[in-house]
């Protein structure tokens, strides 16, 4: 019948206690832990030298903010696997931008790529909201126009880092109280992101629709708006991660960001993401894009050549989903069988 | 029509002389419901009366071709489900649609949550809220539980929470109870008294009596579309009811034609599915059409598709000519001889977008294969035999089966399963949603394949079909077969009073 | 309704409810040739040295690896599946090929090798889809990383390019006479079968039942597990092939070849007709679509348009022709209900 039994209700410290632990974004946190202690030992210079500290901060700040958005899509039961070309394309047009209008501030320079990429955005979004075409099939399109433009735009032109303002590339290495400056803007979106998906209207029908459709239709939400607005946001936080790409690394050709898209949904499935939608967090897969990025570093450390990261970001792919579905089997299996329980 | 008396002012909900059809098919011919609030009001009937179709116009799903529709003496026309909900009308379906990853407390407030100012969602006030609805229900679920893995019965009560939190003043609960435990049952009655006390005005449909006049205070029958009485519960009884629903000379209608009976074909033995079914021992004979009636959510299906292998069984055996089935191998099952006519046509019997021709061949097509090809020629032959045989109206093969009526489809899926010249045909409600005419057709059909020496089960939740047609009635309940009629012995009473009491020999 | 319980009157049924001109005509695949024709026109009109045989060499040479995966992978979508893992396979067996040569083992040897393995890599997909449940969306995307790592791992930066001569140049060479190249000829040897298993078999007819209703599929006895395993095995095998020839004809083994390829397959085969959603495709219009992607490509480059255009225009025509896809299911939707149909019914109308 009910699924609470007759005890009084139960502590709740130790109740939320064991939610937390039993989290997936806490598995993987001990996981990333436990990957920077292992290759701290083999060398302290990983974690302990100022370059090593930063670098473990700065590398995975750019994935941070494409994963956040892709999660969001992901949420509602969709992919964007056109967020690698958006990210070069912005991040050309930082650069040109710099370029071609020579003391233009640098905000001005982050808003326009924030603004391009959300346009960037609304095409995929409003493909897949009122064609109700599969995000898959879509994005993959735009995935291939939009780099196309890119190289079109770029031709063989490469940006070089002499070519853009010393304060916007000082961006890429500033640092407050030890964080770098790109980390803590990461972080601020993480923070903004995860509030709006946990506490507002919004954020929970994002949720809802990912989990089942058919209800969302049912209750009378409005499925169009909000996954028109969740490819926005992700486009936007893409063209985010551009320009500060352009910060961080300074030369920038037509092929920056290719492959990116394969990182971002690999970071949110890793970081409990569901493929199918429904469930996970931004908080997963910000670690997840964490991790990623920290075991392809940690790899040569370890002794395994850096040519085995990818094989090595497959199998954690594999092994992720494969997880999550035999937990997903047997908490099925054991919700129905304390159902059948308390029924007879 | 006799009204309780005592009950004034407009009636919280009023149908008069709703007409409804779709295309050829008429659902409603002239329908009339009047519920008082302050009442739980039952609409029985049998399936094709036309209730569910009643429901989905209350619930704005459907527009009513003709009649009056007043919600407290006003007249409304519902475009969407939108515009009775905010009219305070809520449907408790069978099988809710819930979120499963989210919440119990999300799943009732989701599109509606309340916010603080910056549109914070405010949990403490909302999970408070629901509290306080499970305490007024007297209930208990764990609010912050996934709503994935809930009971029917548990998701219903948050159905019922979301209503009254939306203060629908008007609650439809259609068959609540088929997949109900009998404790659950009864805390869905408690939820339901008290509701009325607050003076909602409740519709209970449902084909089970003992709960209808436990629970209700009127008491509406209708029959083919149409209205027929409206009696307080105290001024009748189950057998008036009965007698009202079923309302015609059963034997007119189905051709039935002795025929000799043979040898055992079909035998099932000691059948079990924790949780599905129990203990299932029967046998079907060459030439005989064997009835299993009983309750929706009795289990019989789920016996069908066990016995032919969809899914799978934990103990027990089926046999046919003496041979094994095997279990979970339709295609196993297949080549000793039997067929199964699903019960969902249009997900499971038919391949709705694909043509006559390919859904007609579908289960033979590996005899059809010449100098090892399969070509449409050889497809479209075979399927133009069965289809002319069966009759079935469509001007080409290469129609696509969705388009056709209700009556035509089942002829498909008929036609496929007898190309395969089975022994054993199980059919699952041979004629749910088609029309009249063709109805008769399908059952002058089965007449003549029990003649042709076929042996028949065949599951029905129409008791004149059951009584009409069968040699024998198995009747069901809750995943047991608690009898096992004759035809001389099978009467619309016998039949119910089994599907819905326990056998006294089990325990 | 007729009463009578002996023979019934015979009724008519054509076999078809259009035209012969209709059918042929009016379907997706003919729009797909019908713009491939129309291209290949302007092409020789208006591009120079289009007309010119070694145009045709040279665009069959490049889009073969295309046309060959795209014979499986049609099938996996028609089942509603996906399988975005092809090119990596196709870098693996090319990896494979070159370290088994360079340890000395026969090219054919090493061929056969890498073709198993690539069937293995298939069955890890079918297995992972099939039997554990995962989408093949989320699966594919892992082995796309999984085997591509695999292939770079092995081989590192480096490549292997020390092939025996007459391999490479049979990958290479032409049918004698023709401007046509080898590799055409096990291409159409596939295709043929790929063709007479779709549409004159009963696996074939599996395979668009499954897609259309996978649920109706199963209680017709057709085993959806085992279709759809032996599908991605299959694509497997296949793109280890394709892997060989590519390595082949380059002459070069290396761990990131045919980078990004699974995205032309799957840009070829929806623009050749197959519907996304599953249930529907003809093989004719998916080689017109491989055909028209290679068509555009070597007209464009001849033209000395860039092929980053090339690359927007895949784009922009991949996204049209599943949107068009839409838009006619949607259309065929409407016209198919009478008006006073409801609009929720997933069953018949209600009992």
């Amino acid at each position: 019948m009910s699924t609470l039994t007759a005890k009084p209700t139960p502590n709740v410290v130790l109740h939320g206690l064991g939610v937390f632990l039993r989290a997936r974004e806490t598995s993987i946190l001990l996981a990333l832990l436990l990957v920077i202690a292992v290759t701290t030992i083999k060398n302290p210079n990983f974690l302990f030298s100022s370059d090593g500290f930063r670098d473990l901060l700065l590398t995975p700040s750019i994935l941070i903010l494409v994963a956040v958005g892709q999660a969001i899509v992901i949420v509602t039961r969709s992919v964007d696997l056109s967020v690698g070309s958006t990210l070069g394309l912005t991040a050309y047009l930082t650069g040109r931008l710099f370029l071609d209008i020579p003391g233009i501030p640098i905000i001005l320079v982050v808003l326009a790529g924030i603004v391009f990429g959300a346009l960037l955005g609304v095409v995929n979004g409003a493909l897949v909201a009122f064609a109700k075409v599969p995000a898959l099939v879509i994005t993959l399109g735009t995935l291939y126009a939009y780099r196309g433009l890119n190289v079109l735009w770029a031709g063989s032109d490469r940006i070089n880092a002499s070519d853009m303002p010393k304060n916007f590339l000082a961006l890429g290495t500033t640092e407050y109280f030890s964080i770098p400056l790109l980390t803590i803007i990461a972080l601020i979106v993480l923070i903004a992101a995860g509030w709006y998906m946990r506490n507002t209207r919004g954020g929970r029908e994002f949720y809802a629709i990912g989990s089942e459709p058919a209800a969302a239709e049912l209750y009378g939400l409005k499925v169009t708006k909000r996954i028109l607005v969740a490819f926005v946001a992700c486009g936007a936080l893409t063209g985010l991660a551009g320009v500060l790409y352009a910060a961080r690394y300074g030369t920038i050709n037509s092929q920056a960001g290719s492959g990116l898209e394969l990182d971002a949904v690999a970071a949110a499935v890793i970081g409990g993401v569901a493929i199918f939608g429904g469930s996970g967090t931004v908080w997963g897969a910000a670690i997840g894009a964490v991790l990623l990025l920290t075991i392809n570093r940690a790899l040569p450390i370890l002794g395994v050549q850096d040519f085995w990261q990818r094989a090595v970001v497959g199998a954690l792919i594999i092994g992720a989903i494969v997880l999550d579905r035999l937990l997903a089997l047997r908490q099925t299996r054991k919700l129905l069988e304390s159902r059948d329980d308390s029924n007879e | 029509m006799s009204i309780s008396p005592g009950i004034t002012g407009p009636a919280a909900l009023e149908l008069r002389d709703v007409a409804k059809s779709f295309g050829a098919v008429v659902a409603l011919k002239s329908a009339s419901l009047t519920v008082q609030m302050n009442s739980i009001h039952a609409l029985v009937g049998e399936n094709g009366a036309g209730k569910s179709t009643l429901v989905k116009i209350i619930a704005g799903l459907y527009q009513r071709d003709a009649g009056d529709f007043l919600l407290r003496g006003e007249s409304v026309n519902f475009k969407s489900t939108a515009d009775s909900k905010a009219s305070g009308i809520a449907v408790i379906y069978q099988e809710p649609t819930l979120f499963p990853d989210l919440s119990v407390t999300e799943n009732i407030f989701m599109g509606r949550q309340p916010t603080n100012r910056f549109g914070r969602i405010d949990r403490k006030a909302m999970r408070a809220e629901v509290e306080d609805l499970f305490d007024r229900l007297a209930v208990r679920i764990d609010p912050d539980r996934p709503a994935e893995g809930l009971s029917i019965a548990d998701q219903q009560i948050i159905e019922i929470a979301k209503a009254i939190s939306l203060d629908a003043r008007v609650l439809i609960m259609d068959e609540p109870t088929a997949a109900l435990s009998g404790v659950e049952v009864d805390r869905l009655f408690a939820v339901a008294r008290s509701l009325r006390d607050e003076g909602r005005a409740l519709v209970f449909i449902s084909h089970r009596f003992d709960e209808v006049f436990a629970l209700c205070d009127m008491i509406t029958v209708m029959r083919d579309g149409e209205y027929i009485s409206t009696d307080s519960i105290e001024s009748t009884t189950v057998a008036e009811i009965v007698h009202r629903m079923v309302g015609r000379d059963v034997t007119e209608l189905f051709p039935k034609t002795i025929v000799p009976i043979g040898d055992v074909v079909l035998d099932v033995a000691g059948m079990t599915m924790p949780g599905q079914f129990h203990d299932i021992n029967f046998t079907v004979r060459s030439g005989e059409i064997v009835g299993l009636a009983g309750l929706v959510g009795a289990g019989r299906s789920e016996v069908a598709r066990a016995i032919f292998g969809i899914d799978g069984y934990e103990r027990g055996s089926v046999t046919v000519d003496g041979q094994r089935v095997p279990p979970r191998n339709p295609v196993g099952a297949m080549g000793l001889g039997l067929a199964l006519v699903p019960e969902d046509r249009r997900k499971q019997g038919l391949v709705v977008d694909s043509t006559v021709g390919r859904n007609t061949t579908m289960s033979i097509q590996r005899s059809l294969i010449k100098l090892g090809l399969l070509t449409s020629a050889a497809e479209n032959a075979a399927a133009r035999t069965w289809a002319s045989r069966l009759e079935v109206k469509t001007n080409a093969l290469d129609t696509v089966v969705g388009t056709l009526s209700g009556g035509n489809q089942q002829k498909v899926v008929l036609a496929k399963w007898l190309a395969t010249n089975p022994r054993v045909l199980i059919i699952d409600e041979p004629t749910r949603g088609i029309d009249v005419g063709t109805k008769a057709e399908v059952h002058r059909l089965l007449s003549e394949l029990a003649g042709q020496g076929l042996a028949i089960l065949m599951i029905s939740s129409e008791l004149p079909e059951v009584l009409g047609m069968a040699d024998r009635v198995l009747v069901m309940r809750e995943g047991r077969i608690t009898a096992e009629i004759t035809r001389a012995d099978a009467t619309s009473e016998t039949v119910m009073y089994a599907a819905t009491h326990a056998s006294e020999t089990h325990s | 309704m007729s009463n009578t319980v002996t023979a019934t009157p015979d009724r008519v049924y054509r076999d078809y409810g259009q035209p012969l001109w209709r059918r042929l005509l009016v379907t997706r695949e003919s729009a797909i040739i019908a713009l491939l024709l129309l291209v290949i026109v302007v092409a020789l009109l208006s591009v120079r040295n289009f007309d010119n045989p070694i145009t045709i060499t040279y665009l069959l040479l490049d889009v073969a690896p295309i046309l060959l995966i795209a014979l499986p992978m049609t099938l996996i979508i028609i089942t509603g599946e996906i399988d975005l893992s092809v090119a990596s396979v196709v870098g693996l067996s090319s990896v494979l090929l070159g370290t088994l040569h360079q340890a000395g083992l026969p090219i054919a040897v090493a061929g056969i090798i890498a073709i198993i393995a690539g069937a293995l890599g298939g069955a890890l997909n079918g297995f992972l889809v099939t039997v554990v449940g995962l989408p093949s969306l989320a699966v594919t995307i892992g082995t796309l990383a999984l085997y591509r790592g695999l292939a770079v791992g092995l081989l590192g930066t480096t490549a292997v390019t020390d092939f025996n001569e007459f391999w490479t140049t049979l990958a290479k060479s032409k049918i004698p006479g023709t401007p046509i190249p080898s590799i055409t000829i096990p291409f159409l040897i596939l295709l043929a079968i790929f063709a007479v298993v779709l549409h004159f078999t009963p696996f074939g007819r599996g395979v668009f039942a499954i897609g259309l209703s996978s649920e109706a599929a199963t209680f017709s006895g057709i085993n959806v597990n085992r279709t759809k395993f032996i599908l991605f095995v299959v694509a497997g095998a296949v793109s280890a092939f394709a892997g060989i020839y590519y390595t082949l004809r380059f002459g070069s083994a290396r761990g990131d070849n045919a980078t990004g390829l699974e995205l032309q397959v799957i840009a070829a085969v929806l623009l050749g007709g197959v519907s996304i959603f599953g249930g529907r495709g003809a093989l004719h219009g998916v080689v017109a679509g491989v055909l028209l992607i290679g068509v555009l490509g070597s007209a464009l480059r001849l033209a000395n348009v860039t092929s980053d255009v090339i690359n927007i225009i895949t784009g922009v025509l991949l996204v049209l022709s599943v949107v068009s896809t839409s838009f006619l299911v949607w259309l065929h939707k409407q016209r198919s209900k009478p008006r006073r149909t409801p609009r929720v019914d997933s069953g018949t109308p209600p009992a």
